[in-house]
């Protein structure tokens, strides 16, 4: 099968453009802390003529695999002659080393000067190939195309979507100097989006990944912006007297959730994403902010202090009822719902110490994921199996990761810099 | 199950690194504020108001601004909050009184009432804690006489501390209001 995968490099041209351009960086590195219970051993075996590029596929497709806590890598040392396609792959030789599933493939040069790029996943217990896809691409795309067979291997064993080849924002800070950036997932090809001397925080995704809406304090105000990724144009969506926060997407991408003061006290207003017609949809004599849509987009989670403490809360857009989902702690703010609706992912207060945890809404089951003292700003991967959030080491900020089920934990970390307040871009557009 | 792996990857944390279309976008500004264009204006005004003023006074005689005679109680521009609190502390009546009084006596002044907050928590719920206090300030000067027109509150949440440390101490100067008059 021949996959082209055009409009999804479109997606990642972004990204792309800048690869031949040498980039002056730190270093940020991905520390895994702490690995899952049971991970599936995978021998990624180098692609046949892979060292004909500097950078190849397969060691990029096994740092996706192993960096997600759900894979451990079998080595392929000393196995000659390399398996290249499904069927020379020798199941008993891979059992031994005690590999289930083994990855095999190719690159081969095209007269055009693009690439034939071919996989196959083999199930060595089942002695099975699972999956075998070819792609033409060229050699800027070889790392696009290593996180694209990353998230299919990965679906394939787990059963859940991969989010190798999606983005995330984040926000440094190094002395007065702010900037937004958007990186690949693994944080590679980092672009900075927006600069600044006056802090920046909140940025969010729309919903396709063109977008992020943010808040600047630029204007000696919190002001929140709207700005294309395709063109750096942006605008100031929410200006008006008084504070402009907490921007919020709707699903469907049309309409933002922000946080106005305009009225008097924080309150929840629903605009449209260009900035109009702005109405209040919830009111409190107190503090309502933080809103985000549940993935229906009926309802809005948000934080308010309207029963004497922050705690988070449910309101249907259409019925006007408003439901109280904390109750531990006095403490609880920061709502990001699940993408499966089920449940949220949220900042609790424990003592002095700030932790990131989960909320089943049905069971009221609390799960704690962080230790803290000081995680905040977390945010779900779009196939709610990760959760990125701020935190420190160091003495910086710092961002760190973690599975939903509290078991894999990653830290990465940016020398000289503060970083913060991550966002977890959208899966790509197929 | 613990093991450690590290994997180098690249970050380029420094300005001016590619020329693709995200880089510096152009700045769409519907606000009047000068120079406060995105990396235009490095400018702190969060909490030079007070500790500005002091050297920087030029016509110090009789009919000087009373807003900058370091004398006159108005260049005086912060009020601060316990922790977790928004009531304005009996010690910073005076302070607040007199604003409200010069806003009377001038009704054409305009203030900007800054709140912020302690580095403690969500920095969203603290945009929203820093304007709770700001608003508070604004409310007694208004039941004192002055304008809503003439005052406008805003928030810096947790975001631009004057003290950078972790302490109480640090935490206590950190939960402050801070009044900025149009034009400064």
């Amino acid at each position: 099968m021949i996959l082209l995968l055009r409009r999804w490099f479109a997606f990642g041209l972004l990204a792309l453009s800048s690869l031949g351009v040498p980039l002056a960086h730190a270093q940020l590195s991905i520390e895994i802390v702490g690995g899952a219970g049971a991970q599936i051993p995978i021998a990624i075996v180098p692609f046949g003529n892979e060292g004909t590029w500097p950078l190849g596929i397969s060691g990029v497709v096994g740092a996706d695999l192993e960096r997600s806590g759900m894979f451990r890598l079998v080595s392929t040392d000393g196995v000659v002659p390399r398996p290249v396609r499904a069927e020379e792959v020798q199941g008993p030789l891979w059992r031994a080393r005690n590999a289930d599933a083994v990855v095999v493939g190719s690159m081969t040069p095209m007269p055009d000067g693009k690439v034939d790029v071919r996989f196959a996943l083999v199930d060595v217990v089942k002695q099975t190939s699972l999956v075998a896809m070819s792609f033409t691409v060229t050699q800027q795309q070889f790392r696009v195309t290593a996180h694209k067979i990353a998230d299919i291997i990965y679906e394939k064993l787990t059963g859940d979507r991969g989010v190798f080849s999606t983005r995330i924002a984040y926000i440094t800070r190094q002395g007065t100097r702010y900037q937004l950036l958007v990186a690949d997932a693994d944080g590679n090809d980092p672009q900075t989006v927006v600069s600044s001397n006056e802090p920046l925080l909140s940025p969010r995704w729309s919903p396709d990944g063109t977008r992020l809406a943010y808040v600047s304090l630029e204007n000696r105000k919190p002001v929140v912006y709207v700005q294309s990724l395709e063109t750096g144009a942006r605008r100031a969506v929410a200006n008006f007297r008084g504070s402009n926060s907490s921007p919020a997407w709707a699903p469907d991408g049309r309409r933002l959730a922000v946080t106005l003061t305009k009225d008097g006290g924080s309150q929840v207003y629903l605009m449209n994403a260009d900035g109009g017609n702005p109405t209040r949809v919830l009111t409190s004599s107190g503090i309502d902010t933080e809103a985000m849509f549940t993935p229906d987009g009926q309802s809005l989670v948000f934080t308010s202090d309207r029963g004497g403490t922050p705690q988070i809360y449910r309101a249907n857009l259409l019925s006007g009822q408003v439901e109280r989902l904390t109750f531990d702690g006095s403490y609880n703010v920061s709502p990001r719902p699940l993408p499966d609706g089920k449940g949220m992912v949220f900042v609790r207060r424990d003592g002095g110490r700030f932790q990131v945890a989960t909320l089943d809404y049905a069971t009221r089951q609390m799960q704690v994921l962080t230790a803290g003292p000081g995680d905040e700003s977390p945010s779900v991967a779009p196939n709610g199996k990760m959760v990125i959030y701020a935190s420190e080491g160091g003495g910086r900020g710092i961002l760190a990761a973690v599975s939903i089920d509290g078991r894999v934990k990653q830290r990465l970390v940016a020398p000289a810099v503060d970083v913060r307040e991550p966002a977890w871009g959208p899966f790509p557009r197929s | 199950m613990r093991n450690y792996l590290w994997i180098a990857l690249i970050a380029a944390a420094l300005a001016g690194c590619s020329t693709t279309p995200t880089t510096e976008a152009p700045v769409d500004d519907r606000s009047a504020t000068a120079g406060a264009g995105a990396g235009s204006t490095g400018a702190q005004t969060g909490g030079a108001a007070g500790s500005g003023v002091t050297g920087s006074a030029v016509g110090t005689g009789a009919g000087a601004n009373p807003l900058r005679d370091p004398n006159n109680i108005l260049s005086k521009r912060s009020v601060y909050f316990d922790f977790d609190s928004f009531v304005v502390k009996d010690e910073y009546r005076p302070l607040v009184e007199a604003h409200a009084r010069y806003l009377q006596q001038n009704r054409n002044a305009r203030m900007t009432i800054q709140g912020n907050t302690d580095e403690r928590g969500s920095r969203e719920y603290n945009i929203a804690l820093g304007q709770k206090r700001a608003d508070a300030v604004k409310r007694m000067m208004t039941l004192l006489g002055a304008q809503d027109g003439q005052i406008e509150t805003v928030s810096f949440g947790k975001e631009k501390p004057k003290n950078a440390g972790h302490d109480e101490a640090s935490w206590a100067e950190n939960r402050r209001d801070d009044i900025v008059y149009a034009g400064e």
